[in-house]
């Protein structure tokens, strides 16, 4: 059957093309078609390898297709169409065709079976999706695009690296389980840790995602970081860094989303908290670790995507984003207030919402496997991503006080993508059922029993009722316009900062060393001058231009006298 | 806009009661764990009324741990545009035009 042999990323890129050359309603009718056809295509696919060819003395594997990677397949097709469906009103040619490439670019990595191919869509995810970012055409999305793309960009380089010392280590470019051994399974391990979003290497995304466009942000938000993740799952199941990593990035973000303002930013950073969860089920490697952490990843594209549309659709009507403009929308915005609440409750993993059937798997991992502490931890930033995802977002955005705008709910477009995803939140939450017949492993989990529904209700009410007492007390700290500092700090302010310090230090070395040097040859010219007194005086001696002419004259003048004589 | 409409929350009362509702879901769920026979995997779990507990205790570490963040972390809203010679606090409201996309229409 040829038509098996169609690599899913083909018909976006053909759609790339097809929506560079045509406009309104055709360009619109093909963007939608493509996801969906794709999506049902991709469903009848059977694992195996569909498509490979020798290169020198490889063997390249541009299409295999297994339970892990159909399952990130799948999702990357409901990502597109719901942020195709979004953005259906732009009227931008560079964002909807760089957005069909960059979905495709996520589905060829996604389906890549040697780590080449990996790289060649790894740099195309980075090239096709920054645009997406420079598209708001303003110099501060012009700068952190480029941030952007430079780390972006390093990543890849140093995956190209790992890859040649893993071929000249291992033979085979063929990537499967790689492992913490080695060269190149260092080198790796960092380029996918920077796609991933590691601590210290986080801030491309806080940096670039909310200074993308508004529909921007929702494709961005879906797939750079869950390809990483898929990379992950593939090549280091059960590594046991990943689990304390991935600790550490579902903690430390809270903090400074508490205390952010933009109110996309406080998503950005709610993105590397789950996408912490994801590590984490990777690192603990058991068959209920992966299938969480793949499940939450699932889930993740949608409910995040659901959380980026509305704050998208409150951007794109009051053009504000900042938690200090904005409150009480909910008077206007009614449609767009209870979708956000429903992308909350599922990020908050409430019972019967997507996140709580995915993200309840990691921790029930996490404990049977004897990892106490990270448990706890795990704990703690599920109360905290309810306190800023969950409460924060919606309250600042939609209640609190009355900013006094009172813009209309978004377009219809936006209105059905944020709807198709909150019944998709929804779906999954109560049929879970449908989701796991998916996964990579059957685990038979249920998590519908009441200790664990009791246990997280719980857990979030009093979260909730934390943050209604924080408040009544006035001990919550107020939205304020401000930059908070995080380790882009570094290269964005000490780093150039000590680079200017040190060139000016430079320069002023220099012309010293410069003035010293002439000082040094005046005095050496005058002392050679003085010395030799009498010579230069000969030497230098000057005459009016006057004895000169006087000098020809006579010379001309003998010369005519000499002329007469010899006649 | 004096006469604007009143909204659900415009009204005290409705706020109230919301909150009522939400005490008594609160109560109720932490009495639930005496009635409800959990089967446990960690001691901890054991302890009374766990859950509830470190939700809202882990919540107000973190709130008071991230204001305090606040005393050396903030910075004013431009202060990497800004090249960070002066501290532009004197314009704060100048800057937000560019919030309306060029390609969206």
């Amino acid at each position: 059957m040829w038509m098996l042999e169609i690599p899913p990323f083909l018909p976006f890129f053909i759609g790339a093309l097809i929506a560079a050359f045509t406009r309104g309603v055709v360009r619109n009718v093909i963007m939608i078609a493509i996801p969906i056809l794709g999506g049902l295509h991709l469903w009848m696919v059977p694992e195996g390898i569909h498509l490979q060819f020798a290169f020198l003395d490889y063997q390249l594997i541009t299409y295999r297709a297994d339970k892990l990677s159909l399952m990130f397949g799948y999702v990357f097709h409901i990502a597109a169409f719901i942020g195709v469906i979004y953005s259906l009103h732009v009227r931008d040619t560079m964002q909807q065709v760089t957005a069909m490439l960059y979905a495709g670019s996520g589905l060829g990595a996604v389906f890549a079976g040697d780590l080449l191919t990996l790289f060649v869509f790894w740099e195309l995810l980075a090239f096709t999706s920054v645009f997406l970012i420079w598209a708001r055409r303003t110099q501060a999305s012009y700068d952190a695009g480029m941030r952007y793309l430079i780390i972006q960009v390093l990543s890849g380089v140093i995956l190209l690296a790992g890859t040649l010392f893993y071929a000249a280590e291992n033979g085979t470019l063929a990537f499967g389980y790689i492992g913490l051994e080695g060269v190149a399974g260092w080198l790796i391990f960092i380029a996918f840790g920077i796609k991933c979003a590691f601590p210290f290497a986080h801030n491309w995304l806080t940096d670039a995602y909310p200074e993308a466009t508004v529909t921007g942000t929702v494709f961005l938000s879906a797939f750079t970081t869950k390809v990483a993740v898929y990379a992950f799952a593939r090549a280091y199941p059960g590594t046991e860094l990943l689990i304390y990593i991935g600790a550490a990035m579902t903690c430390f973000p809270i903090f400074f989303a508490v205390i952010e303002n933009d109110l996309r930013r406080v998503l950005a950073y709610s993105l590397i908290n789950q996408v912490g969860f994801m590590v984490v089920g990777i690192g603990i490697g058991t068959a209920l670790a992966i299938n969480g952490a793949v499940s939450h990843a699932f889930n993740d594209v949608i409910f995040k995507g659901l959380l980026f549309m509305s704050m998208g659709a409150v951007l794109h009507m009051t053009g504000r984003m900042n938690g200090s403009d904005l409150g009480g929308l909910y008077k206007t915005m009614p449609k767009t207030t209870t979708l956000c609440i429903v992308g909350a409750a599922s990020i908050s993993a409430f019972p019967l919402f997507s996140g709580f059937v995915s993200k309840s798997m990691v921790m029930s991992a996490a404990l049977e496997e004897g990892f106490d502490w990270i448990w706890l931890m795990l704990l703690f930033a599920s109360a905290g991503v309810f306190h800023h995802a969950g409460i924060k977002i919606p309250y600042f955005a939609f209640f609190a006080h009355d900013s006094g705008i009172r813009a209309s709910d978004p377009p219809n477009n936006m209105l059905l993508a944020m709807l198709i995803a909150a019944v998709l939140c929804i779906g999954i939450g109560v049929y879970p059922s449908a989701l796991y017949s998916l996964l990579p492993y059957d685990t038979g989990y249920n998590p519908y029993d009441a200790t664990h529904v009791l246990a997280q209700t719980q857990l979030l009410f009093f979260s909730a009722l934390a943050f209604v007492w924080l408040n009544l007390k006035g001990m919550y700290p107020p939205e304020l316009r401000s930059t908070n500092l995080d380790f882009e700090w570094v290269y964005r302010r000490a780093f150039p900062v000590a680079l200017q310090n040190m060139f000016s230090v430079i320069w002023k070395t220099d012309r010293a060393l410069r003035q010293a040097f002439l000082v040094r040859l005046n005095q050496g010219l005058t002392f050679i001058s003085q010395r030799n007194g009498g010579a230069s005086r000969l030497l230098s001696r000057t005459y009016p231009a006057g004895s000169m002419v006087m000098w020809i004259t006579v010379i001309l003048a003998v010369y005519l006298f000499l002329s007469f004589i010899t006649h | 806009m004096d006469n604007e409409k009143k909204y659900f929350f415009d009204n005290p009362k409705n706020v109230k009661r919301l909150m009522h509702v939400f005490y008594a879901c609160c109560v109720v769920l932490f009495a639930l764990d005496f009635v409800i026979h959990r089967h446990i995997m960690h001691s901890w779990e054991n302890l009374w009324g766990f859950y509830p507990i470190y939700g809202f205790v882990g919540c107000v570490i973190l709130v008071l741990v991230a204001t305090w963040m606040r005393t050396f972390l903030m910075r004013s809203e431009n202060y990497y545009s800004n090249d960070g010679k002066q501290d532009p606090d004197k314009k704060t409201n100048t800057n937000k035009k560019d919030n309306d996309e060029v390609g969206d229409s």
